[in-house]
């Protein structure tokens, strides 16, 4: 194994690059303590709904595709373990290694997107779209069952919203990669984009069991 | 010191001619530039709230409803509400005076993100404006606080739009909050520690906690109604399967914590003007230290106190009642400490100082009404009315204006390296004590006689105490206005301050005023205790040389 160090750039209120890596992962970490929070908002909506209206819920979560969901899961977690090996080869400075990663874990994070849309066409196709045309059977939970459908989109809407902006800033980081910007000579980036991946999975891997399987 | 005070004729190298272009200006990443900018924003978003204020006070002078209709003052009060709580109060100190003198304060050349410093302002213009053009574009009427379902149902105005807006100025001080976290964690001078950090910071690192953990909760609140606005997904209304009362839980989460990131930047401003004009160390240094987080910490568990006539039920309401009565603690312990810091000192009555006993007037009177407010059973008698008007005023708006005023008017001989003109800043400072005093004490009056807040049209008995209210808005109208002509002429006519013309410890008074670019010519060392004036008698000369010039300015 080549053990050749990543060359970085100092910037100038740094006074050393200790100094500057430690600050950038602190700030990403601080960040995604605000990313928690966000979430947080709506787990909290989600189990208060869910803690008083416990049937309705169970009747509606069935319309939820577990092997899909599951799929997904496990196309998340193989892209972390490909979002690792990227830094990995990124901290050691070899490019070609972390652009085929990351190019993987772009690829993952496509698959789950367009599962994702296919799970929401059939919602689509059911009439499960909160809203005027909203169809539920039995109707007298209609009111609560449409609730449940609003936190299933509010929230997976959310996340997927945060795949889509993780693929964006994956695919910034491979072009430059691909170029050999100086930009990316540094690991920094690449490692601040593999803490964002990771939170993005951890956050699917609360929802999942959330929405699709704890009713059961 | 090694900076010696500019000759005149003699133009020294410093940030603010580092580069004189527009562009310069709107491109820098510069933490005292950017400071410059929010100065410059924040005082404009004042005067729209300012304006919006005195027309309510105008409406209100007469009984009857007859400056405008139900429909435009609840218009005009949501815009008040909104426009000066988002766009000045939470911004105001860490925004203006934090961005400038937390890397000074430190020893550092700059935020640890200088980038994202700017893109804060850039974010908080964006959402500024567009609450703006809400308010051009037919205005809001849900008053500040957006409760659904009105707001999400049935509200016909421009919710949604001054939802994005609030929505982008929380990021804003996102931005800003984790840049503090970082810079004060990272980027401290060699020898600094933690308990060698000015109160300031301490305050500045309480508010940026707060920031962290709670704007987003109200943000994801906020999307919410939008969304539930926008494309009917029901979450709280109830006719869509929600619960309102879940909105009130999640928006006070950060709504009340909201408070305390308006207020503890100004205690920090405080401790450090109370310590200068005193010639004291503060008393009880950890204590204050402390108070900031424990009131960071308390301040997240009181929300409940804000829906004690929602019908949660009555064990939580004593439980938030209670929790609410422990702010108090270290509310009592900063006002307690401040006062024993004058104690035998050298107390010199400058503007800053005047504007710190004003502060601690209003904060005295709004913390004892507070309690008021946090007993169940008064609360039942005083919600939604006047007397509330009056409390948070004189929290949030008295704390927050006296302390602003009070960190801009001693550190703009750093921001600007001219002094202003002292007698007239007094004026000003007494102006606005009297006026705020006047505006709001007779609130008090009107909400314990029973004066609901957001009506615009009352019963003729009360029409004295709103016609005192409304003059001392005039008179405070005045007084908000004559600092910033006496400021803008300090530029040019000011007496030259040089790096220390208070006499004051800090690193921040250790370059020149104004600062270089990178703040100072080579990485200081801290070798000594804050606040340590016992070892710095050789400086009061100086101080008071300038300040006999000044006074003639």
């Amino acid at each position: 194994m080549v053990q050749e160090q990543a060359p970085q750039k100092l910037s100038i209120q740094f006074e050393d690059l200790h100094q500057q890596n430690e600050s950038y992962i602190v700030g990403m970490w601080t960040f995604l303590v605000t990313e928690i929070m966000f979430f947080g908002g709506l787990f909290t909506t989600y189990l208060v709904y869910r803690v008083a209206n416990q049937e309705t819920f169970w009747e509606a979560h069935r319309h939820l595709s577990v092997p899909l969901g599951f799929f997904n899961t496990c196309v998340l977690l193989t892209s972390s373990l490909t979002m690792a090996l990227t830094v990995h080869y990124a901290q050691r400075g070899l490019r070609k290694q972390q652009l085929l990663w990351l190019l993987a874990t772009m690829a993952l994070a496509c698959t789950f997107l367009v599962v994702k849309g296919f799970e929401y066409h059939h919602k689509f196709v059911e009439g499960l779209i909160p809203g005027p045309n909203f169809r539920f059977e039995p109707v007298e939970h209609l009111r609560v069952a449409q609730l449940f459908f609003s936190l299933y989109f509010a929230m997976t809407g959310l996340h997927a919203l945060h795949v889509i902006i993780g693929v964006l800033v994956m695919a910034i980081l491979a072009v430059l990669t691909a170029i050999k910007h100086p930009s990316v000579q540094d690991f920094i980036p690449i490692e601040l984009a593999g803490l964002y991946w990771h939170f993005v999975d951890i956050v699917w891997i609360f929802l999942f069991p959330l929405l699709y399987l704890i009713p059961r | 010191m090694s900076v010696a005070v500019a000759k005149p004729g003699e133009v020294k190298h410093n940030y603010l001619n580092a580069g004189d272009t527009v562009r310069s200006w709107l491109l820098t990443t510069d933490h005292k530039r950017i400071a410059v900018l929010y100065l410059v924003s924040v005082t404009l978003f004042f005067a729209v709230g300012g304006l919006l204020a005195l027309l309510i006070r105008l409406e209100l002078l007469t009984p009857q409803g007859d400056l405008m209709t139900s429909e435009t003052y609840n218009r005009v009060f949501t815009m008040h509400g909104v426009v000066m709580i988002f766009l000045f109060l939470i911004p105001a100190i860490p925004a203006v005076l934090g961005n400038f003198l937390v890397p000074l304060m430190i020893g550092a050349r700059d935020l640890a993100f200088p980038r994202l410093n700017l893109a804060s302002w850039y974010v908080y213009m964006a959402g500024g404006l567009i609450a703006t053009w809400a308010m051009v574009n037919g205005g809001v009427d849900t008053g500040w606080t957006f409760y659904p379902p009105y707001s999400s149902s049935y509200s016909t105005s421009q919710v949604t739009l001054t939802i994005v807006g609030a929505f982008l100025v929380g990021f804003s001080s996102i931005f800003t909050g984790i840049n503090f976290i970082v810079t004060i964690h990272k980027m401290r001078a060699p020898g600094l520690t933690w308990f060698r950090l000015p109160l300031f910071i301490w305050a500045h690192y309480a508010t940026s906690v707060i920031i962290v953990l709670g704007t987003p909760v109200v943000a994801i609140t906020l999307l919410l109604v939008a969304v539930e606005r926008v494309f009917r997904l029901g979450i709280f209304d109830p006719a869509l399967g929600g619960d309102p009362i879940l909105f009130q839980h999640l928006f006070w989460f950060y709504s009340h914590p909201a408070v305390y990131i308006m207020i503890l930047p100004a205690m920090g401003v405080i401790s450090e003007v109370i310590a200068c004009f005193s010639r004291k160390r503060v008393f009880g240094y950890h204590f204050v230290a402390f108070s900031s987080v424990a009131i960071a910490v308390v301040g997240f568990l009181v929300w409940g106190h804000h829906m004690f006539t929602t019908g949660q039920s009555v064990y939580a309401g004593m439980v938030f009642s209670l929790l609410s009565f422990l702010v108090a603690v270290p509310s009592a312990v900063k006002v307690f400490n401040w006062t024993a810091t004058m104690y035998k000192g050298t107390i010199e009555f400058r503007a800053p100082m005047l504007y710190v006993m004003g502060f601690l007037g209003l904060f005295v009177i709004g913390g004892l009404t507070g309690l008021f407010l946090a007993s169940l059973a008064t609360d039942i008698h005083l919600q939604d009315t006047y007397f509330v008007v009056a409390h948070f005023h004189y929290i949030m708006v008295g704390g927050t204006i006296f302390g602003y005023l009070a960190g801009l008017h001693f550190w703009w001989p750093k921001m600007t390296g001219r002094m202003y003109p002292e007698g007239i800043a007094k004026l000003a400072a007494l102006i606005i004590f009297a006026g705020f005093n006047l505006t709001f004490f007779p609130q008090f009056v009107l909400g314990y006689l029973g004066m609901p807040r957001r009506y615009h049209w009352y019963p003729e008995e009360w029409q004295m105490l709103h016609v005192m209210s409304s003059a001392g808005a005039a008179l405070l109208g005045i007084g908000y206005i004559l600092p910033i002509f006496y400021l803008l002429w300090s530029l040019r006519n000011g007496a030259i301050a040089g790096p220390n013309p208070w006499g004051a410890t800090g690193l921040e008074w250790k370059t020149d005023s104004p600062p270089i670019t990178h703040n100072f010519e080579e990485t200081p060392i801290v070798t000594e205790e804050p606040y340590a004036y016992e070892n710095h008698h050789q400086h009061e000369e100086v101080a008071s040389g300038t300040g006999a010039s000044t006074a003639e300015a």
